[in-house]
């Protein structure tokens, strides 16, 4: 934590992206979170994605719940639209922003708490909903804000800064997300911002419910030899799968992978991602198989991380429910209330 | 690349751009610092300690810390570094406490120093705490040297100058005022231990064109008329003049004649405006006077009736930049232009000239007429002979003057204690020491102060103009001294990496303003400094490289925007990283700070 501002003056050569701005455009307030919290790289990676993708800071809606991870929408994007809500529910906020505006990019911010513990149930409803949004969970598996109790997410054996072991199974988001059906489904590391950023992006671009768990260690508890979700640990036990990679289609595509491991999907707006398959037999499209493997490598104690699930025909809550193309809040009074002859007709639909 | 050696006392010397650009080396920041906690005396002792002359240097320096300073590249303007050093001279206290203790018994040795300007004097006052007999010798009555003849009053007040002056005199110099040394020979035959000479460059050039011959009377050299202007003299001068040069004299020249009464007065420079030697700011005050600069004209010939000066012919050329970036000129197709004056003011170089000294005593004279010395010692092919100031390698300015004195009175000191002037030099050392206070505290204001350059008060310029002893810039008050002292980015605060403490985890690369640091792996200097969260571009600045962490990868720090705000330390859960302040010691005889 600090107490210093961090000044407005930039780099004299920092790059300005396709509209004008540089980076430090869709920085927020400075963050009041420990030091070396992982948090604060998933803050600085959104950042960094949202610049590189050139939307302007307003276009976005940042919601969050309650605890060390729902504090950082403070420190990302401060002038879009930002709503901090209840403890575990932010989903029914981001579900009712996203009807209303479907023009708006969404990004939830969560934990491991108030998405695993006390909001797992609208956790599960929201994926189900398939809300078209990036759900982004920093998960350090720890209690921080109250001093470092074990959360859900926390690994079974794993243990307390002074210790003592975690008796419970751990709830994996992950394998719960892919289930009950995100469309995209992704796990990195605070650490690895080469990782993080392209996923970032691909889950705003993507349309549908992309779910992103961002393991992001805890320094203050949950940063020492006992835990699984440590900066050593994770570097140690990591595992990534297939790697993302988002090309704006302004750009030209270099590939330096080998040939044939890389898969190309084209973006609704015309922007193409690109899978770079690093595990081979990995399918990242065979819903059933990666949860196989993500809950197989899980026993072993490793992390996979990557892209492990993309819907091939990935279909929004907008779609499902059919929902006009103009924004529900953009609809004027003659559009929302047609008149008698109308309901007449609706009426009629059902006799 | 290879990890940096921090303990390699130019690194960090370097990342201090004004202290590694002056000359004398002085603790720029660490004056700032004094001068906001108003240590006006503390501030004062720390330059007079590296530079001899504040005041002075407070006035007319020709601030090549300025050009460096760091704020040049984060932002625009630099720190008023030379403006606020003013302010430490003009709000000092009572110093005496503070100067250096002279010895009552002498060490027995004897030095003479030819010349009383600012390499002398600083010689002197080097030399004096070690208990050496030093005799200083000027043909003019008071000591100075050119800072007197060559600096007019309105730039820099007669007493200040005195002030200065006398502090090093009182520390108990034998003086020999009035004396013109005319021989280098009766000066060894008076049998003194060592020589320096410090007599300047006091051979102004002349120019040889048509009709100069014929027009002696209406012509002065600029820095003869200059020095008869200071002691009094030359009070006036009529008519139209034309200043030729463009050098810091010429605008000396040219202010000072207006205020002696010149009908007019006009600058023809041979250059262009922008590469005329003369610094930006003496340009920007002549041209604020109201005196035009004319570009671009070199002179073909002198018009005179019957030995009446009527005016200059001048040629009208164009600068042109070359495809090889270099400057040249062309014709214009315009026609010469004649200029009507009645008196020139020749300012267009100097030389160092030394006709007394005769060319058989074994002091060897190369074919500029320079002395053959050792750059570093300054000892000339007369062992007991040194050199130093503009006698030295021709003019340069008064803070070079201060550098070249301490690195004599080192090669004097050692030449009389028997040592080699080589291999028996003292290094340089540097101090690295924890700012770290508490939890977010700081021994020195860290936040960064956005607040543009802050303007330095002038004098009503019609009274200026009317009164050629009233200074022109009133100086910074003191409120405006700490307000442009909050500006300093306290690059003397080193940013310290530890490798050993490093958990990776980009608390110090997201936090960074300024996108100095990065995670990577190695490579070779031209590939990583691309390689970087901002590519680092300024090759003239360094890269500070970690040994490599857990992750294979190493910490790579660009020095070359860092605002020194300490937020990488602030973040940083393991305190890899330390904000250090670092003391450069440089070394100097009878120095009392560096520690």
């Amino acid at each position: 934590m600090t107490f210093v501002a961090k000044p407005k003056v930039h780099h004299p050569r920092l790059p300005l992206n396709d509209i004008g701005l540089t980076r430090r455009d869709y920085e927020g307030s400075v963050s009041t979170l420990c030091a070396g919290c992982g948090h604060d790289s998933v803050s600085a990676a959104i950042v960094q994605a949202c610049a590189e993708l050139s939307i302007p800071p307003h276009r976005f809606a940042k919601v969050s719940g309650i605890g060390c991870s729902s504090k950082t929408p403070s420190y990302f994007l401060s002038k879009s639209h930002g709503f901090n809500s209840v403890h575990g529910r932010m989903p029914s906020i981001a579900t009712g922003a996203n009807l209303a505006n479907r023009e708006l990019y969404t990004i939830g911010i969560s934990g491991d708490g108030d998405s695993a513990s006390i909001g797992l149930g609208q956790f599960s409803h929201i994926v189900r909903r398939r809300i078209n949004m990036a759900y982004i969970v920093d998960n350090n598996g720890t209690y921080g804000l109250t001093k470092g109790q074990f959360s859900a997410t926390n690994d079974k054996g794993s243990t307390s800064k002074r210790g003592a072991p975690n008796l419970y199974e751990p709830i994996d988001l992950v394998s719960l997300a892919i289930q009950i059906g995100a469309s995209f489904v992704a796990r990195s590391f605070s650490g690895d911002k080469k990782q993080l950023v392209p996923l970032i992006k691909a889950a705003l671009m993507h349309k549908g419910m992309a779910f992103i768990d961002v393991i992001s260690p805890c320094v203050a508890f949950n940063n020492h030899n006992g835990s699984t979700k440590s900066y050593d640990y994770v570097r140690e036990h990591r595992e990534t799968v297939v790697a993302a990679d988002y090309v704006p289609h302004a750009e030209e595509i270099t590939a330096d992978y080998e040939p044939g491991t890389t898969e190309r999907i084209n973006m609704p707006d015309g922007s193409i991602l690109q899978l770079h398959k690093l595990a081979q037999d990995y399918d990242p499209h065979d819903r059933v198989a990666a949860l196989h493997y993500v809950q197989s490598r899980q026993a072993e104690g490793e992390v996979v991380t990557g892209l492990l699930y993309l819907d091939p025909n990935p279909m929004d809550c907008h779609d499902i429910l059919g929902t006009v193309d103009t924004p529900l809040n953009q609809l004027n009074e003659a559009d929302l209330c047609p008149g008698n002859a109308a309901l007449g007709s609706v009426n009629a639909s059902f006799r | 690349m290879k990890p940096t050696n921090i303990f390699d006392p130019n690194y960090f010397h370097k990342v201090v751009d004004c202290q590694w650009a002056c000359p004398a080396h002085t603790p720029v920041p660490e004056y700032i610092r004094l001068i906001a906690q108003e240590r006006y005396t503390e501030a004062y002792m720390l330059n007079w300690d590296s530079n001899v002359f504040p005041g002075v240097l407070g006035r007319t320096c020709d601030r090549p810390c300025e050009p460096a300073c760091r704020r040049v590249r984060t932002e625009e303007k630099p720190v008023a570094i030379c403006r606020l050093k003013r302010v430490a001279a003009d709000n000092k206290g009572d110093i005496s406490a503070w100067l250096p203790r002279i010895p009552k018994i002498k060490n027995g040795k004897k030095v003479a120093l030819l010349g009383a300007g600012p390499a002398s004097l600083a010689v002197a006052r080097d030399l004096m705490p070690m208990g050496y007999e030093v005799h200083i010798f000027d043909k003019e009555t008071k000591g100075g040297g050119f800072m007197r003849s060559q600096i007019p009053a309105f730039r820099l007040p007669e007493e200040v100058l005195d002030d200065e002056v006398d502090i090093i005199l009182n520390l108990g110099v034998e003086q020999h005022f009035g004396f013109e040394v005319k021989s280098m020979k009766a000066m060894l035959d008076m049998g003194f231990d060592a020589y320096f000479i410090g007599t300047g460059a006091p051979r102004g050039r002349d120019l040889d064109i048509p009709g100069r011959k014929e027009v002696s009377a209406n012509i002065s050299i600029g820095i003869d008329w200059l020095g008869s202007v200071a002691f009094g003299h030359t009070t006036s001068i009529k008519g139209k003049v034309i200043v030729m040069g463009g050098g810091n004299t010429a605008m000396d020249c040219c202010r000072t004649a207006v205020r002696l009464g010149a009908e007019s007065v006009k600058v023809v420079v041979r250059s262009a405006l922008d590469v005329m030697k003369a610094s930006l700011w003496e340009k920007e005050d002549a041209m604020s006077e109201g005196i035009p600069i004319l570009n671009n004209r070199p002179p073909k010939e002198f018009v005179h009736e019957n030995g009446l000066l009527k005016g200059i012919v001048f040629e009208v050329l164009r600068p042109v930049t070359g495809a090889d970036g270099k400057l040249r000129y062309e014709p214009s197709g315009e026609p010469d232009e004649f200029i009507e004056c009645d008196h020139v003011l020749m300012a267009i170089g100097q030389e160092n000239h030394c006709p007394w000294i005769e060319r058989d005593l074994g002091i060897q004279f190369d074919k500029w007429d320079c002395p053959v010395l050792n750059d570093t010692t300054l000892q000339s092919t007369l062992p007991k002979v040194f050199f130093g100031g503009d006698s030295a390698f021709g003019p340069e300015n008064i803070i070079w003057a201060s550098a070249h004195a301490h690195r004599a009175a080192i090669s004097i000191h050692l030449f009389l204690t028997g040592k080699d002037l080589l291999n028996d030099r003292p290094p340089e050392h540097i101090n690295l020491v924890s700012a770290k206070m508490g939890t977010h505290e700081w021994a020195y204001d860290s936040e960064h102060d956005a607040a543009p350059r802050y303007l330095v008060p002038h004098a009503d310029k019609k009274k200026a103009l009317a009164d050629i002893k009233l200074e022109v810039e009133l100086g910074f008050d003191r409120e405006l001294g700490a307000k442009e002292a909050q500006r300093c980015l306290n690059c003397d605060v080193q940013t310290v990496f530890t490798d050993k403490l490093c958990i990776e985890c980009d608390a110090c690369v997201d936090i960074c303003p300024m996108d100095c640091i990065t995670f990577t792996e190695n490579a070779e200097e031209d590939e990583l400094r691309l390689q970087l969260t901002a590519p680092a571009n300024n090759r003239q600045q360094d890269l500070y490289v970690s040994k490599g962490l857990k992750t294979g990868r190493m910490m790579v720090k660009d020095e070359d925007v860092c605002l020194h705000c300490g937020l990488c330390a602030e973040r940083c859960p393991t305190n890899a990283w330390d904000m250090q302040r670092s003391v450069v010691l440089v070394p100097q005889l009878g120095s009392q700070a560096g520690c």
